[in-house]
């Protein structure tokens, strides 16, 4: 399933001896005919995938064999993040919140990827991976608290909504910037492998936008050479808020860029089918860590989100193509489907379901938007690991300033 | 016009007037984030107006190799805290092009637009004002706007300078007031700062946004204290205007700069030195620096963050009383 590195040559061609072998390309044949390369000599990867568009498995072999408890989660996260999704984002619209990015579409390929993880394994995000979060156990509070910047908030209010981040769950803090996050997986992925009976992993995820980034360049050859177990899990979901991915690289998406360009074996996948995610993290988790090198994962789907609450994504693309994704092609569907034919979907359940979720992050909304946000001095905190002079001069001042002008500051929203 | 179509407009004119001129960036093709490059793709064509992929360094490079061969490119960043991928090519590549090969060679037909500032909930990543990292750079220009009419004849003025240019545009104003601005070209002297209101008792200094809080505190300075402003916008941040400025300060020996940008380092810095440099006998007060704080830009904690009138103006009363 993973495209091997190894290439295979044509018929009459010689193999290099060894001794006169160039360093740059050791393993080449020599040729003397002169030809160019062509894009179009090369197949593209094909897209693995487990199930048809109404959740038929197609080849039985390739069937997870999920227990019906492992199913219903994997169903239940994605009916939550999405349900979660339409609040949060209707929130925004009644300016509740300042900003909100959806996941509509990509449910299956946050859910099949976490799913194969183990809580040990760390994951890098880039901003639109929240149902990796909830596989993990992020709670609705805590969703909802970041939103608003609260005191709850684990990020201490410094960041914009949907800048998550857990220690627990191991999930690096969101970070705006696109790509800075690949090159700093393949790091932390260096110093996990270097550690003793080490069994964990690195996942990145990242965006085909991103991908064009000189980040994910440094990332995908220094995860080749430095030999480093992380599995780069691009969401190619064809647009980067409105250039499309046919103006962001004419080669073989971000999956063809693993095997030759950077020697890194390689898996493209439905990303619509949560089982197809799944089996490829599952195959790509035990290939990391058996052979201490990277994967590249390349999982397609639809981006049926506009970008986030900033964005209006009729304005460059129609509104059928996005209906048809959000339809048929939807991965929630497809998954119901599955669970239709095994008999173990219960329509009133579902209903139960996201119904309570619904109230759940409604009710807290109010809760999370009556709490008062951290004590405003905080500010000047985490910016060192202790706080310099200069800057607890500058606290001082405000403390100061804000004390002989109370009325023009809103101190009744923050803690005191 | 708001500030917005005044880019609009000002880039609808390079393109005109100019059949080599280029416009391109991220999310360019549609119209920009910001919607300054509005129906300039369908006007000008896609080979002229046009998205890259998302790659500042990309994006910084391309259009260095563009006005290399005397080409005019307009090229757009979509967030002034996205520019730093490109700092290499800017820094170390467009700004040094001519000197570093006696004259032979510029890119000085390249201008860069650069949406900056805060907008109230941008946080750490949406809000940044970097312009003193490139005021650091000899050979670039570097300019800022604090509305439509200026951002025109500024923009204008970069495009047709023969040096590598910066626009660093505050977003907050994109759609904040409108203007009459002059449907025909026109283009601004670079290097000029702007004396908004003349005064005789304090010299108030800004830039972008932050030029709005300063005319206020000059009315809230007048209407409580008696005290009469004079209001400079600097304009242009490199090079700038050292005669009107001295000028100014040697006038009314109190001065205060204000800026969204840390304290540390930011250009408020450089300024204060030069003043007390050249002004140092003509000086009644320290000069004053009312900025953003040591700290990145925060999400929730911007109304404590920002150099707002409350604080200019309790540093004006602190200069006043000294």
């Amino acid at each position: 399933m993973l495209s091997g590195v190894q290439r295979s040559y044509s018929a009459g061609v010689k193999r290099v001896d060894d001794r006169y072998a160039f360093p740059g390309a050791r393993d080449a044949s020599f040729v003397n005919s002169l030809k160019l390369t062509m894009p179009e000599d090369y197949a593209p990867i094909p897209i693995y995938r487990v199930m048809d568009r109404d959740g038929y498995v197609l080849n039985e072999q390739e069937d997870p064999q999920l227990s019906q408890e492992v199913v219903e989660k994997m169903f239940r996260d994605m009916l939550l993040l999405s349900t979660m999704d339409k609040i949060l984002y209707e929130s925004q619209r009644q300016g509740r919140i300042s900003f909100y990015m959806t996941n509509f579409g990509e449910e299956a390929s946050h859910i099949g990827s976490a799913a194969a993880l183990e809580m040990r394994d760390v994951i890098y995000g880039q901003y639109r991976e929240a149902g990796v979060l909830v596989w993990r156990g992020f709670r609705i509070d805590q969703f909802v608290d970041q939103c608003y910047g609260n005191d709850d908030d684990l990020g201490r209010g410094k960041q914009m909504p949907v800048h998550y981040g857990s220690k627990e769950l191991n999930f690096v803090t969101i970070s705006s910037p696109l790509s800075t996050q690949i090159p700093q997986a393949v790091g932390a992925a260096y110093a996990l492998k270097r550690k003793p009976n080490n069994d964990a992993c690195v996942v990145c995820y990242f965006g085909e936008g991103a991908a064009s980034e000189g980040d994910a360049h440094a990332a995908f050859n220094f995860a080749a050479t430095l030999e480093c177990p992380v599995i780069f899990f691009c969401r190619n979901n064809g647009f980067a808020i409105s250039t499309p991915s046919n103006e962001q690289y004419r080669g073989d998406g971000i999956a063809g860029r693993g095997p030759m360009g950077y020697g890194i074996a390689t898996v493209r996948v439905d990303g619509t089918d949560v089982f197809a995610v799944y089996n490829a993290m599952k195959r790509a988790r035990e290939y990391v860590l058996r052979e201490n090198k990277p994967v590249v994962l390349e999982a397609l789907a639809y981006r049926v989100s506009h970008h986030s609450t900033s964005d209006d994504s009729t304005a460059y693309r129609s509104a059928e193509e996005i209906e048809m994704w959000n339809t048929l092609e939807h991965p929630i569907s497809k998954l119901k489907s599955y669970m239709v034919h095994k008999g173990w979907f219960n329509e009133k359940e579902e209903t139960e379901f996201v119904s309570g979720v619904r109230k759940q992050v409604l009710k807290q909304i109010a809760i999370s938007e009556k709490k008062l946000k951290p004590n405003w001095r905080e500010m000047f905190e985490g910016v060192y690991a202790d706080m310099p002079k200069h800057l607890l001069e500058q606290q001082r001042e405000l403390e100061q300033h804000v004390e002989a002008h109370k009325q023009h500051y809103p101190l009744k929203s923050f803690k005191q | 016009m708001n500030m917005f179509q005044a880019i609009n407009n000002a880039m609808d004119l390079a393109l005109e007037q100019d059949s080599s001129a280029l416009l391109f960036g991220e999310d360019v093709g549609f119209g920009g984030v910001f919607r300054c490059s509005m129906n300039l793709r369908d006007k000008y064509g896609k080979d002229r107006v046009f998205n890259t992929p998302l790659c500042e360094q990309g994006i910084a490079g391309f259009a260095i190799g563009v006005a290399n061969t005397g080409t005019t490119a307009i090229a757009e960043i979509q967030f002034a805290d996205y520019i730093f991928p490109s700092f290499d090519q800017i820094v170390n590549e467009a700004a040094k092009y001519r000197y570093r090969s006696g004259g032979l060679f510029d890119c000085g037909s390249l201008t860069f637009r650069v949406p900056c500032g805060a907008v109230g909930h941008g946080a750490l990543y949406h809000s940044q004002s970097p312009e003193a990292y490139f005021a650091h750079t000899p050979g670039l220009r570097v300019v800022i706007p604090r509305g439509p009419i200026k951002a025109k004849g500024l923009l204008l003025a970069c495009i047709k300078d023969p040096n590598p240019c910066i626009m660093f545009e505050p977003k907050t104003l994109y759609r904040a007031a409108v203007e009459e601005v002059p449907v025909e070209s026109y283009a601004d002297d670079l290097g000029k700062c702007d004396i908004l209101r003349e005064g005789r008792d304090i010299t108030l200094i800004g830039w972008g946004t932050q030029i709005h809080v300063l005319l206020e505190v000059a009315d809230l300075a007048k209407k409580e204290l008696d005290i009469d402003c004079e209001v400079i916008d600097l304009v242009s941040v490199l090079p700038w205007d050292t005669q009107t400025i001295c000028d100014s300060a040697n006038k009314t020996g109190r001065v205060l700069i204000a800026h969204e940008a840390p304290f540390t380092q930011g250009f408020g810095s450089e300024l204060a030195a030069y003043i007390q440099e050249k002004c140092f006998l003509r000086l009644e007060a320290p000069i004053k620096r009312v900025t953003g704080w040591d700290t990145p830009f925060p999400h929730v904690f911007e109304p404590f963050y920002l150099p707002d009138k409350h604080r200019c103006l309790a540093a004006l009363k602190e200069i006043i009383n000294f």
